[in-house]
């Protein structure tokens, strides 16, 4: 560790460390344990460091890839695209910060929503996209995401949504402050359905996204070590003026004070949820 | 300078500082003096009409926030009658930033709950500057509660930078409280009218914004984050809080137009603060209406409509 890593606060050191993607080639290196990993080993364990249990930060695709059974998928809402309605521009315009992450994602949007199947039970998946402008919440994500309850009450199955963003997208205004009603009344119409909705929470999940839909979990899952919060570190460090606690908003911190269900490991996640689900049947009809 | 008044208003300031000194220079009558004054204020209501006539969004925001602008138990001393007020969400604590009780309008009873700001450095501190902790969230909801067991309408007031973001806060699940009343106010039922009376600060505000009807006061704003807020964010520059407020449409004529909110309530000549009573009176009048109306509906096609449109709200393309 050199002088300079040691005087930064730990969670920039973090943020730092694990913020790109993990860089092309055959090798890669774990941000926490420094470990050089062969690529092909960091993929076959979800990105999860092998030595040291680091979960890297997983892309929406390849988290529902590993999630759903291969067949049978349906993705939902793919051809919904945002039409910047305040044609904003700050620095830049956001319809050029659009284009420049759906280069970067490979994905038109930072949610991906698939009906499909886990061990053969029918469910409804979506999972978030950190890479695709930090994740964040607009018009297309909201209507994804209720496209995929809707899919589900009406096929009468249960909702998983795996969550990593960084709150509401400000270049869409208001119009994404209120997907946040808007995805917590689908999900009041899911829970009158008698279905289960599992949260996940992964890293990082904070702002708008956890304050709605993330947190309107039957159960709430969170990733080891994921940072999780309502308010940025940064912005409540301002506040308060104070030092924050150790693991202040990580998964375990949160789960010690009663704010999330349990933590699972990202390799047993499958399972994991497969057997809650088991447990979380509707009840049969009655009359 | 005073703190009664905006940069922006300084030359309203000062002519009215002019009339109030010549309204104290004379005890009688005098007929040349009444004339004077008279034409000094016909010349401020000319000057406040070109003043408000042309305020910029980042203007509003400063009107939305002014010092002397009537907050949530204003309006409620002001257009409700015998409030009682209910405190605590039987959990933690009571939160004097999010008040809420029983109070009648036009004799009707209603559940009124709104942020609250504080008006001297004391009260400020013990209001938070009308930033929410979860126990406010939760009393609110509680208080719904209530109110649709005995279908008492709900009538909300929004008036906050944002839930308060502190560590206690967090320990005590924020999201999940803002997250919660979200979730359940898109089912409450009874009818729920919502008024954005100041500042309407980003998740903090919608954790008591979900309704049958949504009105902004005339100078009142509504945004995801506040403009110093995005402008650090977006331009890694808080002092470019007026761009940053232009781009992100706040105000309420923009927001209506934009379809996000019903309707636009006028305020009077140079804001509410400019005159607290005629607002309250015309608030009242127009929330009446609204029970009025919301009431007769009945309830399953109340929710059904509220539905509706929480889940029309978004800006997309079908594509190809």
């Amino acid at each position: 560790m050199t002088w300079f890593q040691r005087i930064m606060p730990p969670k920039i050191k973090k943020k730092e460390s694990n913020g790109g993607n993990i860089p092309e080639g055959l090798w890669a290196k774990c941000p926490d344990c420094q470990a050089i990993l062969y690529r092909k080993d960091l993929e076959r364990s979800l990105q999860v460091c092998p030595k040291c249990s680091h979960h890297h930060r997983l892309g929406a695709r390849e988290r529902l890839d590993g999630f759903l059974d291969e067949e049978p998928r349906e993705e939902l809402g793919v051809h919904l695209a945002s039409n910047d309605p305040l044609r904003f521009r700050d620095a830049k315009k956001y319809r050029d910060r659009l284009s420049q992450a759906q280069k970067k994602t490979g994905e038109r949007e930072a949610l991906v929503v698939m009906r499909g199947s886990l061990h053969g039970q029918g469910v409804v998946a979506s999972a978030f996209d950190f890479g695709f402008m930090g994740g964040s919440m607009g018009s297309v994500v909201g209507e994804r995401f209720v496209r995929g309850v809707d899919r589900a009450v009406a096929d009468g199955v249960p909702l998983v949504n795996f969550a990593a963003s960084g709150g509401a997208r400000m270049q869409e205004g208001l119009f994404s402050l209120l997907q946040m009603s808007k995805t917590s009344a689908a999900l009041a119409r899911l829970d009158e359905a008698g279905l289960a909705y599992l949260s996940v929470l992964t890293d990082p999940t904070m702002g708008g996204v956890t304050a709605s839909l993330a947190m309107l979990g039957d159960v709430i899952v969170a990733e080891p070590g994921a940072l999780i919060g309502f308010a940025g570190p940064r912005v409540i460090e301002q506040t308060v003026q104070e030092t924050l606690p150790e693991g202040f908003q990580e998964a375990e911190f949160l789960q010690e004070h009663g704010v999330i269900d349990t933590i699972v490991d990202r390799r047993e996640m499958r399972s994991a949820l497969a057997d809650l689900l088991d447990c979380l049947a509707p009840l049969p009809a009655t009359g | 300078m005073n703190n009664r008044f905006l940069d922006f208003e300084q030359p309203i300031s000062e002519l009215e500082a002019k009339i109030e000194e010549l309204r104290y220079v004379t005890d009688e009558p005098d007929l040349n003096i009444g004339e004077e004054i008279e034409r000094l204020e016909r010349k401020n209501r000319r000057q406040t009409e070109k003043i408000y006539g042309h305020l910029t969004p980042w203007q509003v925001s400063q009107v939305a926030r002014h010092p002397r602008r009537p907050f949530t138990l204003d309006y409620i001393a002001k257009a409700f009658t015998g409030f009682r007020e209910l405190h605590g969400d039987r959990g933690f604590g009571d939160d004097p930033a999010l008040v809420g009780g029983i109070a009648r309008l036009d004799d009707r009873p209603v559940m009124v709950i709104g942020h609250q700001k504080g008006r001297d450095t004391k009260e400020k501190l013990h209001r938070n500057f009308g930033m929410p902790r979860p126990e406010g969230y939760r009393k609110a909801l509680r208080l719904m509660r209530l109110a649709e067991k005995f279908r008492l309408p709900v009538l909300t007031f929004v008036d906050t930078p944002g839930a308060y973001p502190g560590v206690g806060a967090e320990k005590r699940g924020q999201s999940e409280a803002i997250a919660r009343n979200l979730r359940e106010m898109a089912r409450l039922r009874t009818p729920i009218v919502v008024s954005v009376i100041g500042e309407g600060g980003s998740g903090g505000a919608l954790g008591i914004g979900v309704g049958d009807h949504v009105l902004m006061l005339q100078y009142s704003t509504y945004s995801v984050i506040s403009p110093e807020g995005c402008a650090s964010i977006l331009w890694k520059d808080s002092s470019r809080a007026e761009e940053s407020a232009e781009a992100m449409g706040i105000t309420a004529e923009r927001i209506r137009k934009l379809g996000l909110i019903d309707e636009v309530v006028d305020e009077p000549l140079g804001g509410a603060h400019r005159d607290p009573e005629e607002m309250a009176d015309r608030f009242r009048e127009v929330l009446v209406g609204h029970l009025d109306r919301l009431t007769r509906t009945p309830i399953d096609q109340l929710l059904e409509e509220r539905y509706r449109r929480l889940v029309a709200a978004g800006s997309y393309d079908e594509g190809g």
